[in-house]
């Protein structure tokens, strides 16, 4: 048998957004806080981002991730966080209490309320249907920090990054760290998705060649990479490139698989939980914070979003009623997605979303879009954007969510005539 | 390792190819008096032909009637069946669903009963269109009706060659990989000499058992009668969020051609879909197409729309050993000393046991001493890694007792750094990662390694006392 015990909260999930979380949830006085992540460190995808740049939104300066992810680990544990590694949850029991696995022992963990921060990873090829032949030297960006910055290898010499967003140029930053050159970026946009500043330094340092409008086609060789084929996506001409190691980066999908054993409604976009400005899901008690909740957001961004949690949960464990209904909000292409994605449908009692902002994204790059939001018949905010991008974030202010009316039904996001 | 285990070279059998076949047949003559050597060319068991098929317990009822895959498809289901129980190997009892898409193919149902019925299978009944979409829910609309077969199961691909060979090396068979063999010579009226990339070994009797290479090997025997054309089939596996999409094997109605594209759960709780079949040219080329991958989709999309929605966890190609015959090539020759069992096309698996039968009972005729061992083969418990079976992650007892099944290290798939470590101390231990996925299913889950890939390529080396470099390297 399994053996049972209880808290008052349990975070899933040691990444920025899991850390903070616990650890403002804990200073808010909650007893006994539990945070559980399933590797050996707690710290999430920053313990193997070896580039600087983490803790500016949150901590308000500038270190590496390892830096960052030991300063919010250490953080948390200073508080009073009682933070289990190598545990993982593995599902939901009967009763709603998280099944866990640790080296310790099977158990079953009853938490008055559950934070998902378990975080988003890259699609890997498969998920992309490259075809071609399956040879050794592909990989996702986070494989690659890990062997090259927890494992010391050289995992190539010629690379092809697949994707020009943020994560794309730490990739050519952690290939330049292992040995290797990156001779060429492609992204099937017409333009890169990442800081100008960030991308003229990369390319200065680095040198790759952003082919954009390209897609990569195909993967041949074997027991190694030796080629990939691009495809230009504006004229079908395809060209045979040399490489040894392939790294397919960005194009995120949440792991979300404890939200959908927990039964909470997924965002049809976002495929993470739907969430309210509380970051509250549509089920009692179950809370979602960063990266879950949608494609990668940076680092900092994600813990922001485990601060917002922290007032919601103490509202919970205060007695305060789970919202009953609900209301969508819907986006139609090629608006990408937003979130959150969901309106405490009780009058007067819903809060601002983390950072007082709505994220907003489009299926395809938009320059000066007209975005106009309606309920019904009614237009609730209408604004033109600078514009909307698949690969990063645009804010949209959040005044209008005083106009909704709770009974007026789905909230819409789509593009305003002209 | 057994006393008669011989360590000059010398056997009395020596059996050419590891995947299914070639260790069914090396277990099934383990339990007699023999010296035996399984030669792989590759670096692993079951890592050919064998390790990308459809993962079905076939029962033959599509057989060609009076054929001996026919019989030994049959023969083998029962044999399988009752062997995975033995052992361990997951198995669902999932029956199939053969779904009738137009009045054509449902105006066959009556045919294939009749077919099903010549090659000994009695138990097919037709469906109509209601319990199927109640057996059925998100099959995709226009369906007019199904023929089901209770006894389609669904198995695990991956350790039925394990144990067979597992088994055999506990019972003193020496298991020599990464030893293509390059050139067979009858030595005289004794043996034969066996070139291989590492080496020469003499051997009194031969066994072809070279999948792809049979045809190969076969003329190397001086034998002519067969030739192989790698029939390539790709095969999508879906996120296991998709599992309760689907109940059965769905069968299509099949064509004189091909068994068609099949939906089907798998063990590991998956949904699969597949296999195209296009014959290609080289037997190493086992690259997926966007033909192939495109055409897949759209028919997965009309069978089960919901998979649309669903994220795909990994592609694979597997090579059918396809012959200009449309049968199984088994056969002796005792004055040669020499037997083959090739062209065993997609129900190798199924027939794996049966074929190791017939081919033992070929053997026997055909003069090669068989004395039955006093000791029985030894007994073998393969480490469960289907999902209808307790997993170690799950186990509160044997994590009390060993903290390392509480240590998961490939979360997708949740395998423990306990059996990470079985894995390397088994008979047959891994020789790489791709060989540890097939053991363990690690690396196999939707991340396909990013979170988890660096460390549990350093756990393996670590447990293995090995290089990373070594155990990363992908087979041929």
């Amino acid at each position: 048998m399994s053996a049972r015990e209880v808290a008052d909260v349990a975070v899933v999930g040691g990444g920025p957004a899991g850390l903070t979380a616990a650890t403002e949830i804990r200073r808010a006085g909650a007893a006994r806080v539990v945070l559980l992540d399933r590797e050996a460190e707690p710290g999430g995808i920053p313990r193997h981002a070896k580039h600087q740049g983490f803790g500016l939104r949150d901590l308000h300066r500038a270190m590496s991730g390892p830096r960052y992810a030991a300063r919010l680990a250490e953080e948390a544990d200073r508080i009073g966080v009682e933070l289990r590694t190598e545990t993982q949850v593995t599902g939901w029991d009967a009763h709603g209490a998280l099944e866990v696995t640790e080296p310790g022992g099977r158990r079953v963990l009853d938490a008055r309320a559950v934070v998902l921060a378990t975080g988003c990873r890259e699609r890997p090829r498969s998920a992309r249907l490259v075809p071609g032949s399956r040879p050794q030297g592909v990989m996702t960006t986070s494989t690659l920090q890990q062997l090259v910055y927890l494992r010391h290898d050289r995992p190539g010499r010629r690379a092809v990054v697949v994707g020009a967003e943020h994560v794309s140029f730490s990739a050519l930053l952690t290939l330049s760290h292992g040995g290797a050159r990156a001779i060429a970026m492609t992204t099937e946009q017409p333009r890169h998705q990442t800081l100008g500043a960030f991308r003229a330094g990369a390319a200065l340092r680095f040198r790759a060649p952003l082919h954009t409008r390209t897609s990569l086609s195909a993967i041949h060789g074997r027991p190694r990479v030796e080629a990939v084929e691009l495809t230009d996506l504006d004229t079908g001409a395809t060209r045979d490139v040399e490489c040894d190691l392939v790294v397919f980066t960005a194009d995120w999908i949440p792991d979300h698989e404890l939200a959908i054993l927990a039964g909470v409604e997924l965002d049809p976009l976002t495929r993470g939980p739907a969430v309210d400005a509380g970051l509250r899901t549509s089920r009692p008690g179950v809370f979602a914070a960063g990266n879950v909740l949608h494609g990668a957001e940076t680092a900092d961004v994600a813990a922001l979003d485990g601060r917002h949690v922290a007032a919601a949960v103490a509202r919970h464990l205060d007695g305060d009623e789970w919202p009953a209904a609900r209301i969508p909000i819907r986006c139609e292409p090629p608006i990408g997605w937003i979130a959150p994605n969901a309106v405490d449908a009780r009058e007067g009692t819903e809060g601002v979303p983390p950072r007082d902002r709505f994220l907003l994204r489009a299926e395809a790059r938009l320059d000066r879009p007209r975005v106009e939001i309606t309920q019904g018949g009614s237009q609730l905010w209408a604004g033109r954007l600078r514009w909307l991008d698949p690969g990063r974030s645009m804010a949209v202010p959040t005044e209008w969510t005083a106009a909704i009316d709770p009974n007026g039904g789905t909230v819409t996001v789509r593009l305003g005539a002209g | 390792m057994s006393a008669r285990s011989p360590s000059d070279g010398s056997y009395d059998v020596a059996i050419v190819g590891a995947g299914d076949v070639g260790t069914a047949i090396a277990r099934e003559l383990a339990g007699f008096d023999l010296r035996i050597a399984l030669i792989e060319a590759g670096p692993d068991v079951g890592a050919g032909t064998s390790k990308a098929n459809t993962a079905i317990l076939h029962t033959g009822f599509d057989a060609k009637p009076g054929s001996l895959e026919a019989r030994l498809v049959a023969r083998g289901h029962d044999l399988l069946l009752a062997y995975a129980e033995e052992v361990g190997i997951p198995i669902e009892r999932t029956g199939a669903l053969l779904v009738a898409w137009d009045s054509e193919q449902h105006g066959r149902f009556g045919a294939i009963t009749e077919n099903a019925e010549a090659c000994g299978y009695g138990k097919i009944r037709e469906v109509g269109v209601d319990e199927l979409y109640r057996r059925e829910p998100h099959l995709g609309p226009g369906a007019v009706g199904a023929l089901e077969v209770p006894d389609e199961h669904i198995v695990c691909p991956f350790t039925p060659p394990l144990a067979f060979a597992s088994q055999a090396v506990l019972a003193g068979v020496d298991l020599r990989r990464s030893e293509p063999v390059t050139a067979l010579e009858r030595a005289d009226s004794d043996g034969w000499t066996v070139e291989t990339a590492r080496g020469t070994v003499t051997a009194g009797w031969i066994v072809n058992a070279a999948g792809l290479r049979s045809d190969e090997v076969h003329r190397m025997a001086g034998h002519e009668g067969f030739t192989v054309t790698p029939r390539r089939g790709e095969l999508i596996v879906f996120d296991k969020l998709s599992r309760p999409l689907v109940n059965h094997v769905l069968l299509p109605v099949p064509t004189e051609t091909t068994k068609g594209v099949l939906v089907a759960p798998t063990v590991f709780g998956n949904v699969m879909l597949g296999p195209t079949a296009v014959d290609i040219e080289r037997k190493d080329d086992t690259s997926s197409t966007a033909e192939g991958l495109a055409y897949l989709r759209s028919l997965g999309d009309r069978l089960v729309p919901e998979l649309a929605e669903q994220e795909v966890t990994a592609v694979y190609v597997g090579l059918r050993a396809a012959t200009e015959h449309s049968d199984y090539q088994v056969g002796v020759d005792g004055k040669q000393r020499y037997a083959w069992a090739g062209g065993i096309r997609s129900t190798g698996l199924t027939g794996s046991m049966a074929i190791a039968e017939h081919v033992r009972d070929e053997l026997d005729r055909a003069g090669l001493a068989l004395r039955e061992t006093p000791e029985a083969l030894p007994e073998l418990h393969m480490p469960n890694i289907g999902e209808a079976g307790p997993r170690p992650y799950a186990e509160a007892n044997r994590i009390a007792e060993d903290p390392d099944y509480g240590r998961v290290v490939c979360f997708c798939e949740r395998v423990t750094r306990g059996e990470i470590r079985d894995a390397a101390r088994s008979p047959v231990p891994p020789a790489d990662l791709d060989g540890l996925r097939r053991r363990t299913r690690a690396l196999m889950g939707r991340c396909q390694g990013f979170f988890c890939a660096a460390h549990v390529a350093g756990l393996l080396a670590e447990l293995s006392d090995r290089d990373v470099a070594e155990i990363t390297e992908v087979p041929e």
